[in-house]
């Protein structure tokens, strides 16, 4: 039987094979339905058809924020919280409910893995007090408020932090404000002690809309990757951080 | 007669009046002190601890006794009825908030008698119209399991009903319609295999709570039983289980039914909403030899009546073009212009049980919500469909439903605007 001989073992075999498996998607091209590619990207539409096949986020100025080049960890642990009710968007909870940690991860990385160029976002007309307003909040933190600046975190050029800390350059200015309200209101949660959510309560309302505006004014460094791991010293205790941080 | 028919409102209220005196003076806590010492023997054997683990989760016990995010068994949650919220019990072994108290009579008792350890009757949204098939030898082997879990101390969560439903009492009156107690009888005529899977899927899979259509008392009408039915609160549509003519799963074989219960997907289609829950979290780890058995009983379901023809079948031509437009630009690519789908990928929609269930439902909310198939064992890595709630106005998610619903050999009802509006807004959970 020469279904026993190792292909490799008989080059003419190998020809042959390559030819018969040709073939064979050729009659299934004639049948009229092409074949469904297996791919990570085939099988993930109901995430690629908001976020971008890429992960880069809905364009011109929708709400999807971007994925792509995000910390796979990061992106993996947000997952993880929908499904566990500690982040709260239906669309978001149903479609992830029932993927398994393994399925999860392989999507994280094919989206941190995507490097694609940032579209510069609609960024909304405010007086320039706002945009100073929201620039020292992100750059210097308000010591009065107790609010750490975003960069002690979120990496000096605001594109994350390996593992787990997401870039805040080139999302929507929606997208933000809304996750800070969220913070707020408690639809949006992460493990405790949440720090994320201690800094959105330490803000009032009007530093929220200063710091999504200028957030979103600002241009993506030639460089989008997240900074090293270890590489920061959060100024407050983070769950998510497993204890790294040591302020208050 | 009309007149005679409004009798029976405050008929039940007198019912319900003397059932809640009756029940306040019968009331007395029951159990024994001390574990009957065979059970207790049976609750140390790890064989029985083994088989308690495999008929806990072929009870799906976790779904409804776990909160996202919390510890599996420990409850606190409250469960969605149209009656108001009930709060599901932490079955974990804590002594305080869960059964580290009970003794097997107690737990045999809920289980099979749908009694608390306090004697007091416990809503039915705890299945024991089903669970009460369940055996004996069973149900030592399930309670030996559960005391085995880490215990887990949570205090349940408050109950939700609104008046009447709240009164225990009331209980009585519905016992007395609905709930008739006794281990699954085997049918003598019938296969071993078809006696097991019967046993299965009338008792510990409960799964006539979903599949059957409920009354205004929430109750089943048992000569419904699987023919489909409204999941209470949750708007979703668990269709007819008949694989005979005219059934919701008329064209399936046996092994369809046991690939879609192992892997979340067959030929015919996939598991979505809370059927892709149940695949996930119960009928993925039941053996084939289960499996089969269930599909050999859901086989021997009755052929149904066929759907009465009426004019409400016939939508205007511009709802479907325009419906037949939108199929083609969105979903013909993976469905098939012909509604076939791709065998194994993408589910047909030619003769689908959520397709042609009666209300459309299932159908307008797969449109909205996209979503994959379950990840399980045997198909990890799950295709998906996008969600086009984004995309598509009520308008336009109405006109493809209708449009799908009347396609190729399907003969339903089309689907309104106002219907995708209420389900737009649906919570997820």
């Amino acid at each position: 039987m020469t279904t026993n001989v190792p292909a490799s073992a008989c080059p003419v075999l190998r020809w042959l094979l390559s030819l018969a498996c040709l073939l064979g998607a050729g009659a299934v091209h004639a049948t009229g339905q092409p074949p469904v590619p297996d791919t990570l990207q085939q099988r993930i539409a109901a995430c690629t058809t908001c976020h971008g096949l890429h992960g880069e986020g809905s364009q011109d100025g929708g709400f999807f924020p971007r994925l792509a080049g995000k910390p796979a960890a990061y992106l993996a642990l947000q997952v993880q919280n929908f499904q566990r009710g500690l982040r709260k968007y239906a669309p978001m909870e149903y479609t992830v409910r029932q993927l398994s940690p393994a399925y999860v991860h392989e999507i994280a990385v094919y989206f941190a893995a995507q490097q694609v160029p940032y579209q510069r976002k609609p960024v909304p007309d405010l007086a320039p007090a706002v945009f100073q307003r929201g620039g020292q909040l992100v750059q210097a933190g308000d010591p009065a408020l107790k609010v750490p600046p975003c960069q002690a975190c979120h990496g000096k050029t605001l594109t994350g932090t390996e593992p787990s800390v997401p870039g805040l350059a080139g999302l929507p200015y929606d997208y933000i404000s809304s996750q800070l309200g969220s913070w707020r209101t408690g639809t949006r949660a992460s493990a405790a002690p949440d720090c994320m959510a201690e800094i959105a309560n330490r803000l009032a309302p009007s530093d929220i809309t200063a710091v999504a505006a200028w957030l979103a004014s600002q241009q993506v460094p030639p460089d989008a990757h997240p900074q090293p791991a270890g590489s920061i010293t959060p100024p407050l205790h983070c769950g998510v951080l497993e204890g790294q941080g040591g302020g208050t | 007669m009309k007149s005679l028919r409004l009798l029976w409102v405050p008929t039940v209220f007198a019912i319900m009046v003397i059932a809640a005196w009756w029940w306040h003076h019968q009331r007395s806590s029951v159990g024994p002190k001390a574990e009957d010492p065979a059970v207790a023997a049976a609750m140390k054997d790890a064989k029985v601890i083994a088989r308690g683990r495999y008929l806990t989760l072929a009870g799906d016990c976790v779904s409804c006794h776990s909160v996202a995010g919390g510890q599996p068994y420990a409850g606190g949650r409250a469960l969605l009825t149209p009656f108001g919220n009930i709060p599901v019990p932490n079955i974990t072994p804590d002594p305080e908030t869960g059964l580290g108290n009970w003794r097997f009579e107690n737990f045999w008792r809920a289980l099979h008698t749908g009694m608390g350890i306090g004697g007091e009757p416990l809503y039915p949204a705890f299945s024991y119209t089903s669970f009460t098939k369940i055996t004996r030898e069973d149900a030592v082997a399930i309670f030996a399991y559960l005391q085995t879990l880490p215990p887990v101390h949570q205090p349940p969560e408050p109950l939700g009903l609104r008046f009447p439903y709240n009164v225990r009492g009331a209980l009585t009156a519905w016992r007395a319609m609905y709930f008739k107690s006794g281990t699954y009888q085997p049918d003598p005529k019938q296969s071993a295999a078809w006696n097991r899977g019967a046993y299965l899927v009338q008792g510990l899979g409960h799964c006539n709570e979903c599949h059957a259509a409920r009354d205004t008392w929430g109750g089943i009408d048992t000569r419904a039983s699987l023919a489909g039915g409204e999941i209470p609160a949750q708007n979703w549509y668990a269709p007819d289980l008949s694989m005979q003519a005219h059934g919701g799963l008329h064209g399936w074989t046996g092994q369809d039914i046991v690939d879609l219960l192992k892997t979340g997907q067959s030929s015919k289609g996939v598991a979505f909403g809370p059927m892709a829950d149940v695949v996930a979290s119960s009928t993925q780890y039941l053996s084939d030899a289960d499996l089969h058995a269930m599909a050999d009983y859901l086989q021997s379901l009755p052929a149904r009546q066929p759907q009465v023809d009426d004019a409400l079948r016939v939508s205007s031509k511009a709802v479907a073009d325009r419906g037949a437009a939108i199929y083609g630009q969105g979903c013909a690519a993976c469905h098939g212009t012909d509604g076939q789908g791709v065998p194994g990928v993408y589910p047909p929609l030619d003769g689908n049980a959520s397709v042609l269930e009666p209300i459309g439902v299932n159908a307008t909310r797969a449109v909205l919500l996209g979503g994959f198939a379950p990840s399980t064992a045997a198909n990890p890595r799950p295709y998906s469909m996008p969600p086009y709630a984004q995309q598509l106005s009520d308008a336009d998610v109405a006109a493809v439903v209708t449009y799908i619903r009347q396609a190729w050999s399907n003969r339903v009802t089309p689907v309104l605007e106002r219907d995708v509006i209420k389900y737009r807004h649906t919570p997820v959970d």
